[in-house]
Order: structure tokens, then C-alpha cells, then sequence
């Protein structure tokens, strides 16, 4: 129960993988049913929701994941993996429904809204973090025993739960370190770098550490 | 366009990898698409197979058609501009799609210049069949790369000679002495910085899908091991004879490309993939690769 698992289907896995390597965590990717045996937590990467609802459905990865769950994995789903753990998706039916939420699909229009801002979280880190919104979800409403944890206008970014993180922007697109961290204290492990909420060795390109040609 | 618009371009086209992007000629085949499990449906009038029968002049599609697509779905929705024609591409940025394909599948509407992408904040895919073109696509602002292949063929080969191509001169890059980039990116054409950035990086600096003749589960798979980040699949999946299961197959297969047994199982009982054609049968003047520089 010593690593983080990043669901690995489709859409931004190594993005997540680099910013855990980053903290030192112990990370693997979950493709197969087995995978989820003795995660401390899972990240759902941002994608497309569909896509990796389907995929998860056809191989039986949404029973492994919901039993995960329920022996105490946690669970953090940035962008459509917020989607996906929503109680309630406007307009269609829900799919996980572990966090008592509604959330709408795409909620700010097309990738011309797409958009980026910096924001205090005080759970989070103490200094402002960078924030980038990508044809993002909103969240509408959250239930009761849900905190929240980052509001816009007229929308929830990000909340969570005690075993249930979810951020409709994506960090892992950023240099901000301080939600994986504090995902991971979450799960129960201690990231190496605690004091650093923004790496800034980061850039745009260092994602591709993880995909050079072999 | 600003920095921070372009990081968000090229960040969109990092949500898609490990995707498949599908062609799509009405409202409901874009949801059999969503249905299917598409990361992003590209409208267009008619699928490169039927251009390449029909011959004349292939143009942008229709705005109401595009437009139609997009309220019907709340996957992504790409869409073509001529390569050259940025008027093509200004009503693409104003009917706010998310991503324009600046496409050889089209007619050229400039044998010279393509598309200045720096201009508009909406992102670009483009075409390439070496690393060369991808470079100098890059400059001109394109967000995302794919190859070009031989769109409307169901016939691979030219989609992984353009990859193999790629990957070997990106290999040849990673090994050359910093001192012979310069001759590098004269004979190229290519910015130098953009060179040395392949070489430190390893691969390119954004997200490069496959395209052009993917008709199978096999093929998408086949790209993927080749290195490509997702798939774009054209006429293969509405020219087949059974569309929808097609595309979940293809789907599944780019997911889990590493993984034979299950590629095996989304290649059972799909009926008969889209007619092939040998690229040898088809005019030199019929080609679309040699489309854009």
C-alpha cells in the first residue's frame, strides 16, 4: 500500500506519472483489473470521459476499481476523472458515483474558452498556484459532507471528501506539485519534496521525458 | 497568438493521446463515434475515400454542418481548412470548433505558404511525412502533429513510412554532434532552436497522431508500437461494413496497443473492413501526401 496508481486508458497518465516521480512517490500505471491490488490511491487522469468510461466498463476495470474503493484506496480524478466519479452528470447518466456531486460536461464552451489563473487554496499550499482550465467541466452543486475547497463563478473547481479528491483543472499541466502532494498524504504516503508547491524546472515540454523514442 | 494560448493548444492534443480521432459526415454518425468511445470527431462533408472517387475540387464543409456536429456531441470537434486557405480557417476559428486540420486531403488553395497559425488562437493539427515538414509546421504554429499516410486508401504502408521516417531522423538527430544541427536545419528548412529541441527532447515537442489509411484494429495497434500518440481513422470505420463495431474495436485496440491478446479480441467479428487500394494503382497526380511541403 506504498504507491499511487494513474489509471492508464487514455489522456494525460504521463503528465501524472512525472509530477508523482517528481515528489518521489511510488507510482505505478493500472491497465488491468488486477493493477488496483493494494493502491494507497488512484489518480483518473483528464481525457475524454467516454472513452475511458467505455474502456473501463468493457474490461472490467469499474467493479476492481469500486472494490479498491471500498478496502480504502483513495481517489483523485482531475478534469474527466471528475467527471467520472460525479454522483450526477447533467444531461446524461452518471458513471462511478462515489462523490455526491453534479457536474457538467465541457462547461465553459470550446477550446477557444479554454483558460489559465492563479488562485490561494489555504488547504493546499499557502501561495497562489497556477490553474489550467482545458474545455473543463464545472461543478453546479455539491452534497452535503462534500467540501469545497476552490469556487469560481457560478462553479466549483475543486473538492473533496474524506477518501475522494476531484479538480476540474489539471495540475499535472502546470509546475504545481502541491496537489499531488497533498493527494498523497491523503493515501497515507509523504512526498520527498514537501516545501516546493511549484517546481520550477517544469516546462511545457516535460512530459516528453516520459514518451522519448526507445 | 500569445504563449499561454499555444501551451493550451498543444496541452488539449496531450488530453487526447492514447485516442482515436474519428472522421465523421453527419449528426449521427458523430454520436455513433462519441458512442464508440472517439476522444474527437472530425466533420466533414465526405470521407477522404469518397473525395478521392469524386475528384474535383475539395473545399472546407459546410458551417451549418459543422455547426450541427457540434451541438450534437460534447467530445472535441475538429475540422478541415485547404492548406493555405486561412479565410477557410478564419470561419473555422469564428464557428469556434476546437481544433482546425490544416489538410492535404483537401485541395490546396496555396502551393507556396501554408496556413501563419501564430495568427489565430485557435489550435492546428497538421500533416507530415518527415520530420522536416513536422519542424516546419511547428513554426508556423501547428499545436499537433499526424502523419499524413495516404488518406481514403485503407492501406497503411504510407502512414508508416511516414512514421518510420520521423522516428529515424529523429534518431539521427539525438545522435549528431550540436555542431552539424546548423546543416541540419538549413538543409530542412527548419528553425534551428526547433532542431536542437528534437535532439535535447527526444521526440517531437507536441503530440504526433497517426493518419492515412488506418482501416484495422491491427493498423491503429501497429502505430501506436511504432510511436505515434493516437490515431485519426478516416474513411476506415463509415466505409466498413459494420461502423459502430469498428470503431469500439479500434478504440480498444489503441488503449491496450502493448497487449496482443486483447488486440485479438477487438479484431473477432467486425465484418469486412473498408476496400483497400495499392498505392501503385493510383496516379501519381491522385496522391495526396505530395500535397503542402
Amino acid at each position: 500500500m506504498d504507491a499511487i496508481g494513474v489509471l492508464d486508458l487514455q489522456g494525460g497518465v504521463l503528465e501524472h506519472i512525472g509530477h508523482l516521480e517528481r515528489l518521489g512517490i511510488k507510482v505505478r500505471t493500472v491497465k488491468e483489473a488486477t493493477d488496483f491490488e493494494n493502491l494507497a490511491g488512484l489518480i483518473i487522469p483528464g481525457g475524454e470521459s467516454t472513452c475511458i468510461s467505455k474502456l473501463m466498463r468493457i474490461f472490467g476495470l469499474e467493479q476492481a476499481l469500486q472494490a479498491a474503493f471500498r478496502s480504502g484506496m483513495k481517489i483523485w480524478g482531475t478534469c474527466a476523472g471528475a467527471i467520472l466519479l460525479a454522483t450526477e452528470v447533467t444531461g446524461e447518466e452518471a458513471f462511478l458515483k462515489l462523490i455526491d456531486m453534479e457536474v457538467m460536461r465541457n462547461g465553459f464552451g470550446s477550446q477557444l474558452d479554454s483558460f489559465t489563473y492563479e488562485a490561494t487554496i489555504p488547504s493546499v499550499a499557502s501561495v497562489p498556484l497556477p490553474l489550467t482550465f482545458i474545455r473543463a467541466p464545472k461543478i453546479l452543486r455539491v452534497g452535503v459532507g462534500v467540501k469545497v475547497l476552490l469556487e469560481g463563478e457560478g462553479y466549483v473547481a475543486a473538492a473533496e471528501t474524506e477518501n475522494i479528491l476531484v479538480t476540474v483543472f489539471h495540475p499535472e499541466l502546470t509546475g504545481c506539485l502541491a496537489f499531488h502532494r497533498y493527494f498523497a498524504e491523503k493515501c497515507g504516503l509523504m512526498a520527498s519534496r514537501r516545501e516546493i508547491p511549484v517546481d520550477p524546472a517544469w516546462d511545457r515540454t516535460s512530459w516528453t521525458r516520459l514518451a522519448r523514442l526507445s | 497568438m500569445e504563449k499561454k494560448r499555444y501551451e493550451l493548444n498543444v496541452q488539449l492534443a496531450q488530453m487526447l493521446k492514447g485516442g482515436v480521432i474519428m472522421d465523421v459526415t453527419n449528426v449521427e454518425q458523430a454520436k455513433i463515434a462519441e458512442e464508440a468511445g472517439a476522444v474527437a470527431v472530425m466533420a466533414l462533408e465526405r470521407v477522404p475515400a469518397d473525395i478521392r472517387k469524386d475528384g474535383g475540387v475539395a473545399r472546407m464543409s459546410d458551417p451549418a454542418m459543422i455547426a450541427e456536429i457540434k451541438k450534437s456531441v460534447s467530445i472535441p470537434v475538429m475540422a478541415k481548412a485547404r492548406i493555405g486557405h486561412f479565410v477557410e480557417a478564419q470561419i473555422l476559428e469564428a464557428l469556434k470548433i476546437d481544433y482546425i486540420d490544416e489538410s492535404e486531403v483537401l485541395t490546396p488553395a496555396d502551393e507556396e505558404c501554408h496556413i501563419d497559425k501564430t495568427k489565430f488562437s485557435i489550435p492546428f493539427v497538421c500533416g507530415a511525412r518527415n520530420l522536416g515538414e513536422a519542424l516546419r509546421r511547428i513554426a508556423e504554429g501547428a499545436a499537433m502533429i499526424r502523419t499524413k499516410g495516404e488518406a481514403g486508401t485503407g492501406n497503411v504502408v504510407e502512414a508508416v513510412r511516414h512514421m518510420r521516417t520521423m522516428n529515424k531522423e529523429i534518431r539521427q538527430l539525438i545522435g549528431m554532434p550540436v555542431e552539424e544541427i546548423t546543416a541540419f536545419a538549413k538543409t530542412n528548412g527548419v528553425p534551428y532552436e526547433l532542431a536542437l529541441e528534437v535532439k535535447k527532447l527526444g521526440r517531437l515537442p507536441v503530440v504526433n497522431f497517426a493518419a492515412g489509411g488506418i482501416a484495422t484494429p491491427a493498423d491503429a495497434a501497429l502505430m501506436m508500437q511504432l510511436g505515434c500518440d493516437g490515431i485519426f481513422v478516416g474513411s476506415g470505420i463509415f466505409k466498413s461494413s459494420d461502423p459502430a463495431s469498428r470503431a469500439r474495436a479500434i478504440v480498444k485496440a489503441t488503449a491496450y496497443f502493448n497487449d496482443p491478446a486483447k488486440i485479438l479480441e477487438a479484431s473477432l467479428g467486425l465484418g469486412e473492413a473498408m476496400p483497400g487500394l495499392e498505392i501503385s494503382s493510383i496516379p501519381e497526380d491522385k496522391l495526396l501526401a505530395g500535397r503542402g511541403w
